[in-house]
């Protein structure tokens, strides 16, 4: 492997793992609260659609774009739509105590067609033919944080991306900060573990169930922004992508268990280990695909390795899946 | 002193039901189900502006129009139960297998395997239990990875079984490059398209008559196994409490791998039924979401396997309907996944109204 190779490799790996990081940064805020939320793949749906549709429609009534309207229009569509569909996945599972699995499943199903719905027949309605694309806000989102050209393998390895990789950074180390050491957070993983003592030392559990999981629906949703913005860049495609990077997401939860600051190396991990098939000689197309298992086989040992360990600290959120009911204690 | 602050009764409060009528608790689902279609209703006037009730029309056209179309449609309604059959067991348990997509994809494999290796070795009729046995093992063995580490080691089951999915669907990935047909087209192709071996024989001149006999005959089986055998009680006590269980003798490692065996050996089944069955090739579509669907079908008629038949047919209807109304009014087909969840969404929250009652704030009580 030549050393071009091994940068290109890295780097498609950071751009592959921003797209789960968000996923799984989400879905950490949840789990913390002590909802497993299956829904995760249509969340990054919803988000994914809303960022592209917002700025589709502003590109396609603007002869001139602003490139400034669109980064803000498509990143509150994205945020706000996923944050939507973790409202629905609350309202579902909290007020009407529906169970968990399914709704999360549910919202899988609807988030998806939703997403292929509109994205499959946007342009069309809106009078257009062929693919939707939405140049100016792509190349917003693409722009490199830095001029990177004179800066060699330091630049082309750090600082080649778009600003939402180093975001997605800045949120998972917030994220540690902030269910780690204030007040609201430590409230936050007392309800995820605990609903009842914490709900005893006078925490509302509804509420923060509620806030953590149409947030970290609302982070997850960025995932889908990054994925149609950047990654595909500015386009859409039919293809289910979404749905397994959604399952990859789930997954890396469970292989940073249920630490956001691990999410970031193990999400570049998983890009590693997805594109690794690319850089290998001599793999036939059928092995390529016994490679493309790693990242699930990965999660699989950790996942047993954790419940072998019992390590307190690695565990997860003790009433993970669990409804509480105060009154039916 | 200062005055004891006066709590105001909230205007809405809910309390547990000691028991509801069926036909009261029916009802409910049915009222939800209307409602479900209304919004759905009010989702396509607003993207298509076409009358809604043409648009159920055309889907009601879609999975009913005509002789071939009722009976595709009660094909994939016919695997979508039997998968559901198959998640019945391990749900009542309170075991989460979201594995059921992997577990069918496995016996999908075995069975094109053994169709493409001995097709021209056995008769169909061996051969055909040469696949059912060998599929019922694949799923099973699928299915009990899982459910060890979950009885020995309390290793999570709903995060294990969803990760062999995607194991389950990198296998068949493989396998299909392996066995691709023509060379370059990435498909297996129809597996002994002119000898038709290991091909499900027609019966009563149905070519789908065998697959509607064997799920039904699960269905009943399945039926019966959970409500009166031992076995089922067992699951039935593991899966309300697992104290209970241990307290009252009974073996829960034991009966956590003897549950999910039978539970991934039916899935596995259906991986042979869509394989020999159906569309006698395999793909990573052989599953195509359905071991998903089929955790909702089994979920939302809680385990009671005969309404599992009416609710795999109207989520295959559902589809089969949007699949025509997209093509016949030019839009896309996942608007059968938009309103499929649109309705499960009505449905599940309506669980709630049968368990809980809603009272209002009324002057009467407040008074009590």
């Amino acid at each position: 492997m030549t050393s071009t190779q091994l940068i290109q490799l890295i780097q498609s790996a950071i751009v592959f793992g921003t797209v789960i990081l968000y996923g799984a940064l989400g879905e950490i805020l949840t789990e913390k609260s002590g909802n497993l939320n299956l829904g995760v793949p249509g969340i990054m749906y919803l988000g994914g659609i809303a960022g592209l549709a917002a700025s589709f429609f502003y590109e396609f009534n603007n002869p001139a774009p602003s490139p400034v309207v669109c980064l803000v229009l498509s990143f509150v569509a994205a945020f706000l739509a996923a944050a939507l569909g973790g409202l629905l996945y609350s309202f579902l599972t909290i007020t009407l105590r529906a169970n968990q699995n399914v709704t999360g499943l549910t919202l899988t199903i609807f988030g998806s067609g939703v997403a292929n719905f509109f994205g499959g027949s946007l342009n069309t309605m809106a009078g257009g033919v062929g693919q939707i694309s939405v140049a100016t806000s792509s190349a917003i989102y693409r722009a490199n944080i830095a001029n990177v050209s004179h800066l060699g393998v330091f630049g082309s390895l750090f600082l080649s991306y778009g600003f939402m990789v180093y975001l997605a950074i800045a949120l998972a180390i917030a994220m540690r900060w902030f269910l780690g050491r204030t007040r609201k957070g430590l409230n936050l993983r007392a309800v995820g573990e605990n609903p009842a003592t914490a709900d005893a030392a006078g925490i509302n559990v509804t509420r923060n169930k509620y806030l953590a999981t149409c947030i970290g629906a609302g982070i997850s949703g960025l995932g889908g922004l990054y994925y149609t913005m950047d990654y595909i860049k500015g386009t859409w495609a039919n293809d289910g992508t979404i749905e397994a990077l959604g399952w990859l997401a789930v997954a890396l939860v469970i292989f940073a268990v249920w630490r956001s600051v691990n999410a970031i190396w193990g999400s570049y991990l998983f890009g590693l280990l997805f594109w690794m098939y690319l850089y290998i000689p001599g793999l036939t197309r059928s092995s390529q695909e016994l490679f493309k298992m790693l990242p699930y086989l990965v999660t699989i040992a950790v996942l047993i390795f954790i419940s072998l360990r019992k390590k307190q600290e690695n565990q997860p959120p003790a009433s993970l899946g669990l409804a509480y009911f105060r009154e039916e204690r | 002193m200062s005055a004891v602050k006066q709590h105001k009764e909230p205007l809405l409060r809910i309390a547990k039901r000691d028991g509801i009528a069926r036909s009261k608790a029916y009802a409910i689902r049915i009222v939800a189900v209307l409602l479900s279609l209304v919004v759905s209703g009010i989702f396509i006037f607003t993207v298509t502006k076409l009358n809604p009730l043409q648009v159920y029309e055309a889907m009601f056209d879609g999975a009913f129009g005509s002789n071939r179309r009722s009976w595709v449609t009660i094909r994939d309604a016919m695997m979508l139960l039997c998968i559901g059959v198959g998640l019945a067991p391990a749900f009542k348990m309170r075991f989460w297998n979201v594995g059921a997509e992997g577990q069918v994809l496995l016996g999908g494999i075995v069975t094109a395997g053994i169709m493409l290796t001995f097709g021209s070795a056995l008769p169909t009729p061996a051969l055909l239990v040469v696949m059912a046995a060998a599929s019922l093992l694949a799923g099973c063995v699928w299915g009990v990875i899982p459910a060890i580490f979950k009885a020995v080691w309390n290793t999570n089951e709903t995060l294990f079984t969803l990760m062999m999915n995607y194991v389950a669907i990198q296998l068949t990935s493989y396998c299909v490059a392996l066995w691709e047909n023509p060379f370059g087209s990435n498909t297996v192709g129809v597996i002994n398209q002119q000898t038709k071996a290991g091909w499900f024989p027609a019966v009563f001149a149905q070519a789908y008559g065998l697959n509607v006999i064997l799920v039904l005959a699960l269905t009943v089986g399945m039926f019966l196994y959970l409500k009166y055998s031992k076995q089922g009680y067992e699951i039935t006590v593991v899966g309300d409490s697992v104290n209970t269980a241990r307290y009252a003798g009974i073996n829960v490692k034991k009966v956590t791998i003897r549950t999910m065996a039978i539970s991934g050996a039916i899935c596995g089944l259906a991986g042979f039924i869509a394989v020999a069955g159906a569309s006698r090739t395999i793909s990573t579509s052989t599953a195509g979401g359905r071991g998903f669907t089929a955790i909702i079908v089994a979920w939302l008629a809680q385990f009671n396997t005969f309404v599992m038949i009416l609710i795999s047919l109207l989520l295959v209807f559902l589809q089969k309907g949007s699949i025509q109304i997209a093509s016949q009014f030019n839009l896309n087909d996942y608007a059968s996944s938009v309103i499929t969840g649109i309705i499960l969404f009505f449905i599940l929250g309506s669980e709630f109204f049968i368990n809980y009652r809603v009272i209002m704030r009324s002057g009467k009580e407040a008074s009590k």
